[in-house]
């Protein structure tokens, strides 16, 4: 197999505003015909980190390169990239067609041709029809995919997305992310796509880059990332999870008295935090598992139960998949969960 | 490289630079086919050729330049360029008021090498590499060093210098402290204050006045329903385009001791005659006539750019109508208001027209620094001092405004597009304010049945109304069989004067006015704050003293434009461009970001995103700078009483000579054609630009906004 060519290279990046280091020695790489995302809290440099790699923010130190060129010293318009923005940035005062035609024309392509790609854009995103309309006429939903034929008319070689579903509601959110997901499959397109949620950067990703004030805290796979967080903050960021600060000793975990098997891999015995997927715990009758407890709260959720049970490693989160009789409240149960199935992490 | 990179953060343009080695062919071009002085003659080119040592280093540099662009060497062409444009002064300058003035050929090639220079740095990093800010930049502040620094600093000197031309620390304190400047025995019972407490009174209260008074016809017309809509316009549009002393004059009309309606309030309720009107109450009245209509303006573009969408969550958020306007609208609105009271205290200080009619004992430093260069007493220095204090005043204000408005910025256009209605105002504040703007249309209408009677009938002033054409055929008769001209009256050369200035400087200042303001407010770079101050200050002059130091400034070689219509044309752009600079400032801060950002994202440079995406945003800005600095240059008193000449006469400097000769019959006959040419223009130009589309539904857009 050859090794993947590189989109965009980020290299020892950072960026200062007065004292703020908005972002702080950050690399990366996106491999060319991959979806990556940028994913961390509000404030943690996403935003600062896809305007440098758009040119629209000089960076303060290191390099830019898309594909295989130093773009650090270029400036927006000179750069082979398009960005979809939050608010979408649709021109209010021109036509659908006019804002698509927009890019071809500043780059000089004539009337005829640049009408006739913007046509074929708008048609692959569903827009026939729409050409003549102002942005104010359309849906949120509808602004959104014009922002992204906008941006894609010019074939762009790393295409961004700031928090693109961020003002569509819940419903639109994942299915206009499945459609983004496809257009980059089905187009190949390099796309460096930045959320602060982890549901869709999960759903979407080739790989994520999950950032925390400034710095990269983890980059890998969604399973990665998922199934191996490198701390108690990813553990928790990432998918639901149970975090229990307990010791660990030989193959057993304990806190608060009640100690239950555990695979420890590579980490040493003392004090450690084991984490815990709620769909990764099993609920079973009083006795039947190393932990007791009580249900404190339960919920049926369609697919599945929602319990929260009160245990002496504190009030754990659980997801019965099984979708059994819902347990009565207060009832007693217990949890087990395979030893191979947790995270420890050491403290 | 990364080194580099570290020490300054901005971007390189990578294409190579054709467009400055463009500009430096076009000076080179004018060096060598337009004529260079002022009386036409040879090019500069030919000069040189005639051996003329200054002009063949000129033409050396600029090809240099021209040399140094096309082959992409930016350090070079800066400095070519730049000290092409430092020589020229010099030379010119040192040639000292025998040698040969700047003309057309000279003004072409220095504006387009300061441009040269600005693209270079630029591409060299000043001002992050952007080439086309650095150029707005440059050759703007170019501009205002020459046409606001340079006159009016020669002026203030003398407020500093003694006869001798030293410095005298002594001599100015006690000019700029003069007691007749600062006293405040009326403040504490006494009769008599300074002349600039007198200012700053009446500029507040004016600023206060016009600013609730444009709120509130804002409200009535954008709010209130368009059922009013037609008739609001107009009627906000009439006090713009009158002469500030026609409103004067036809207060006297009304309440002057013989007025007509102290005549009737004498004979119906015996009550006496007096001269109220002359001091504080006539000034601000007729002021407040003068100015509200542009705090309108402003206030109306503000509450048109409020998305409805705010609106709306504040409403299904169950805020009643009342809490609606007191926690949304009024505070969206607050950047408008305090531009608005500033906007109104500023002209009030600088007012020269109504005071001139109608302060009578109550001073003010405008007229006073007029009588103390024009008067009797010829006192240039004192007339320089009450500069200095008016600028303070004003810088003042300026400084009030920034810490009232902080930092706050409402972005309320953003780049998706609103749809939606803008509140309702609760009826009973519907209905206060549909009363205030009915009386205030009601009095305006007086004042205009005056002034458009006045000219028709034989002597209003003693109530002789017999109707006449007299008046009007002295100013505009026609006479086809004339072999001469067909416009003898004596008013239309000076009619046909003021129109071409105005038609030229309107669109110059626009353009000077929103580039400024779309790089102060767009752009980061060093020295904006700088920037931003340089554009304002001529704001802060005063007409009078504008005047003064152009004919003391530009009536001697190598500037020397005194006498001639271009000095009319640069009074106009230089003193009106700081609206033009508000205006845009407060449109461009409503307008996203990221608009321009996508622009640029989209491969646009600065110029196609400025022409494309901001300018047509910048649609409402663009007519009221259009409007006000159209309006302004056939209205404007103070600066050109200095300036026009008998070849080059204004028709504001000759209704004030006719009033000076006591023919008010002529004078306002003249004011009501002028206002009549002026609504005409007005509605042709707003049917022509038409207006914005900015999404809204059923939101009426009128004249001025931003
Ligand atoms: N123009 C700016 N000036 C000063 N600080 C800024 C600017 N832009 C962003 N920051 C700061 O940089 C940090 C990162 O911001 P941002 O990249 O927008 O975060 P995110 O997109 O992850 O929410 C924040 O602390 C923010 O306050
Ligand atoms: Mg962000």
């Amino acid at each position: 197999m050859k090794p993947p060519q590189d989109g965009v290279v980020f290299d020892r990046v950072s960026k200062r505003y007065g004292d703020v280091l908005a972002v702080d020695d950050v690399s990366f790489r996106v491999a060319k015909g991959e979806l990556v995302t940028l994913l961390g809290p509000s404030g943690c440099g996403k935003t600062t980190t896809l305007r440098m790699v758009a040119g629209l923010e000089p960076v303060s130190e290191g390099r830019v390169l898309i594909e295989t060129t130093d773009v650090t010293l270029r400036a927006a318009n000179e750069r082979d990239v398009s960005m979809v923005f939050q608010s979408y940035a649709l021109f209010p005062h021109m036509s659908v067609l006019e804002n698509v035609c927009y890019g071809p024309l500043s780059m000089g392509t004539d009337k005829a041709k640049a009408r006739e790609i913007a046509h074929a854009k708008l048609r692959t995103l569903g827009l026939a029809g729409m050409e003549s309309r102002l942005p104010s006429e359309l849906s949120g939903g509808q602004q959104q995919r014009v922002a992204v034929a906008r941006s894609l008319v010019l074939e762009p070689k790393v295409l961004l997305f700031d928090e693109p579903l961020s003002n569509l509601d819940a419903k639109l959110r994942r299915r206009v992310r499945q459609e983004i997901r496809e257009l980059q499959q089905e187009l190949e397109l390099t796309v460096l796509y930045v959320t602060h949620d982890q549901e869709e950067a999960l759903a979407v990703s080739d790989h994520i880059i999950v950032m925390d004030r400034g710095k990269i805290a983890q980059q890998g796979t969604p399973r990665e990332l998922y199934e191996a967080p490198a701390s108690r903050f990813l553990a928790d960021f990432i998918g639901d999870a149970n975090l229990i600060d307990g010791e660990l000793s030989g193959g057993a975990f304990s806190a608060g008295g009640v100690s239950a098997p555990v695979h420890s891999g590579g980490t040493a015995s003392g004090p450690a935090t084991l984490a815990v997927r709620p769909h990764r715990l099993k609920i079973v009758d009083a006795g039947r598992g190393p932990i007791p407890g009580s249900c404190k709260r339960a919920a049926y959720l369609g697919s599945r139960n929602e319990y929260v049970v009160a245990t002496a490693w504190g009030e754990l989160l659980v997801f019965d998949d099984d979708a059994n009789d819902l347990r009565a409240r207060d009832s007693a149960c217990a949890l087990d969960f395979d030893p191979g199935a947790v995270i420890l992490l050491a403290r | 490289m990364s080194t580099a990179v570290a020490a300054s953060p901005v971007f390189v343009p990578a294409a190579r630079d054709r467009a400055t080695a463009w500009i430096a062919a076009a000076a080179l071009a004018a060096l060598a086919v337009v004529p260079w002085g002022l009386e036409g003659g040879a090019s500069s080119l030919l000069l040189a050729l005639r051996g003329q040592v200054s002009h063949v280093v000129l033409a050396a540099l600029a090809a240099a330049a021209l040399f140094c662009a096309w082959r992409g060497l930016d350090r070079g062409t800066a400095l070519a360029a730049g000290a092409a444009v430092l020589w020229t002064f010099a030379a010119g300058f040192a040639a000292g008021p025998r040698g040969t003035s700047f003309g057309l050929g000279a003004a072409i090639a220095l504006i387009a090498l300061t441009a040269c220079f600005a693209r270079a740095i630029a591409r060299r990093g000043a001002f992050k590499g952007d080439p086309t800010v650095a150029t707005i930049v440059v050759v703007i502040a170019a501009l205002l060093a020459a046409f606001i620094f340079f006159p009016v600093g020669k002026v203030l000197s003398a407020a500093l210098l003694d006869d001798t031309g030293a410095l005298a620390p002594r001599l100015a304190a006690q000019r700029l402290l003069a007691s007749d400047i600062w006293e405040i025995q009326c403040l504490t019972g006494g009769t008599h204050c300074g002349v600039a407490i007198n200012s700053a009174v009446l500029a507040t209260l004016v600023g206060l006045l016009s600013t609730f008074v444009g709120l509130v016809l804002a409200l009535v017309v954008q709010r209130g329903g368009n059922r009013y809509a037609a008739v609001t316009k107009v009627m906000s549009i009439l006090p713009i385009v009158t002469p500030p002393f026609v409103i004067a004059l036809a207060l006297v009309v009304l309440f002057g001791r013989t007025g007509i309606v102290t005549t009737l309030l004498n004979t119906w309720f015996d009550i006496p005659r007096s001269r109220w009107l002359y001091g504080l109450p006539g000034v601000a009245l007729a002021q407040l006539l003068t100015f509200s209509p542009i705090a309108f303006l402003l206030l109306h573009g503000a509450l048109a750019a409020i998305s409805p969408a705010l609106e709306e969550a504040a409403q299904t958020l169950r805020a009643s109508r009342w809490r609606i306007f007191r926690t949304v609208t009024l505070p969206l609105l607050k950047p408008a208001l305090a531009n608005a009271f500033l906007l109104g205290f500023v002209e009030s200080l600088a007012d020269f027209g109504n005071p001139i009619v109608l302060a009578g004992n109550y001073e003010v430093l405008s007229t006073k620094i007029f009588f103390a260069v024009a008067g009797a007493q010829h006192e240039p220095d004192r007339a320089a001092a009450l500069a200095v204090v008016l600028l303070g005043l004003t810088l003042v204000a300026f400084w009030l405004q920034q810490r009232w408005i902080g930092k706050l910025s409402y972005v309320t256009v953003t780049g998706k597009g609103d749809s939606g209605l803008n509140a309702q105002l609760p009826p009973w504040l519907r209905r206060t304010c549909f009363g205030l703007a009915v009386s205030w249309f009601a009095f305006t209408l007086v004042c205009y049945a005056i002034i458009f009677t006045g000219g028709f009938v034989r002597d209003i002033g003693r109530g002789d109304m017999t109707l006449t054409l007299h008046h009007l055929s002295q100013g505009f008769a026609i006479d086809p069989s004339s072999t001469a001209t067909m416009f003898v009256g004596s008013a239309w050369d000076s009619l046909f004067t003021t129109l071409k200035v105005a038609a030229v400087s309107a669109p110059l200042t626009a353009i000077v006015g929103l580039l400024s303001a779309y790089v102060i407010t767009r752009h980061r770079f060093a020295g904006r704050r700088a920037f931003e101050f340089l554009t304002m200050v001529s704001f802060a002059i005063p007409g009078t003293v504008i005047g003064v130091s152009y004919i003391v400034a530009f009536n001697v070689a190598p500037l020397e434009l005194a006498g001639g219509m271009t000095i009319l044309v640069l009074c106009f752009v230089f003193r009106n461009m700081p609206v033009g600079v508000r205006a845009g400032v407060a449109a461009l801060a409503q307008i996203d970001r990221t608009l321009d950002e996508a622009s640029s994202t989209l491969r646009a440079t600065t110029t196609r995103t400025l022409t494309r995406v901001v300018m047509p945003l910048l649609k409402p800005a663009i007519l009221a700078t259009l409007v006000f600095s159209f309006t302004h240059a056939m209205t404007a008193v103070s600066a050109v009483i200095f300036l026009a000449t008998a070849k080059y006469n204004l028709a504001t400097v000759y209704i004030i000579n006719r009033v000076e000769a006591g023919e008010y019959p002529l004078a306002i006959a003249y004011s009501s054609v002028l206002i009549f040419i002026m609504l005409a223009i007005l509605l042709a130009v707003q049917a022509l630009v038409g207006e914005a589309r900015l999404g809204r539904r059923a939101t009426p857009m009128l004249a001025g906004g931003g």
